[in-house]
């Protein structure tokens, strides 16, 4: 197993989420991740781009967004990264909760978290967010 | 070929979607959204859906059978759920939402708790 890293970038419109699926659905292929592994990765990079188009980018197309994959003998590491104003990831409510369960929205970070090993967020006010995921072998 | 193509039929007085592709962000969730919308518009308040035929559901296409589950019973009708796959039946476990659809594996049986 060799390490690869792969950068795309890609324009905040809601079709670069199944457009950066089938990219990443392409490089786990070769990076020889379990099929269970994968629909866990490809669930939470859907809920990532999507989160950085609507959230993050609010849609603008002279924005993009830019995903960053590494695989290596240990693990894959996906970066997802919008240039919206950010957001504190604490402050979003438990979907699971009673009072939210019947909410239209709010599921995606819970997805990521659900399906990955490590999630977390790198957040510049005025810069942009990048989110990371580790998912280990 | 459409992300998400319904076919609708009518059981009695149940009108069953039959589902298949996918259900996510985008024309998947709207698609499904706007059948709903129009099936209460007719006054069809009974609702099955099969989603035997859906491969992938996303946060959004969640939130849509939650929406559409929310409107349809605000309306005084009942949408209930058929065929889940296991993916799907494992993503509404997680996020406690098989507790709250009325949830089957075979049709007649679906059909006869509208009675």
């Amino acid at each position: 197993m060799t390490a690869e890293t792969t950068e795309l970038s890609l324009p905040s419109r809601i079709d670069t989420v199944a457009t950066a699926a089938a990219l990443v659905a392409e490089f786990l292929s070769r990076s020889g991740i379990t099929e269970d592994a994968a629909f866990g990765i490809d669930m939470a990079v859907r809920e990532a781009v999507t989160n950085a188009v609507v959230h993050g980018n609010r849609k603008d197309e002279n924005k993009t967004v830019d995903v960053t994959l590494k695989s290596s003998p240990d693990a894959v590491e996906i970066s997802v990264h919008d240039q919206g104003a950010g957001f504190n990831p604490e402050d979003v409510p438990d979907p699971t909760a009673e009072e939210n369960i019947l909410k239209a929205s709010g599921r995606g970070i819970f997805f990521m978290r659900s399906f990955m090993d490590e999630v977390n967020w790198l957040i510049r006010p005025g810069g942009g967010t990048t989110v990371r995921m580790l998912k280990r072998r | 070929m459409a992300e998400l193509n319904i076919n609708e039929r009518q059981a009695g007085d149940v009108t069953v979607l039959d589902m298949s592709g996918k259900i996510t962000i985008g024309e998947g969730s709207v698609a499904l959204r706007t059948a709903v919308r129009r099936l209460l518009e007719e006054g069809k308040k009974r609702i099955l859906l099969n989603l035997a035929g859906v491969s992938y559901i996303d946060s959004s296409g969640i939130g849509e059978l939650v929406s559409s589950y929310t409107a349809i019973n605000k309306d005084g009708g009942q949408l209930k759920l058929l065929n889940l796959t296991q993916k799907l039946q494992d993503l509404l476990t997680i996020t406690k939402l098989l507790t709250v659809f009325d949830v089957y594996e075979n049709e007649p049986e679906a059909l006869n708790s509208y009675k």
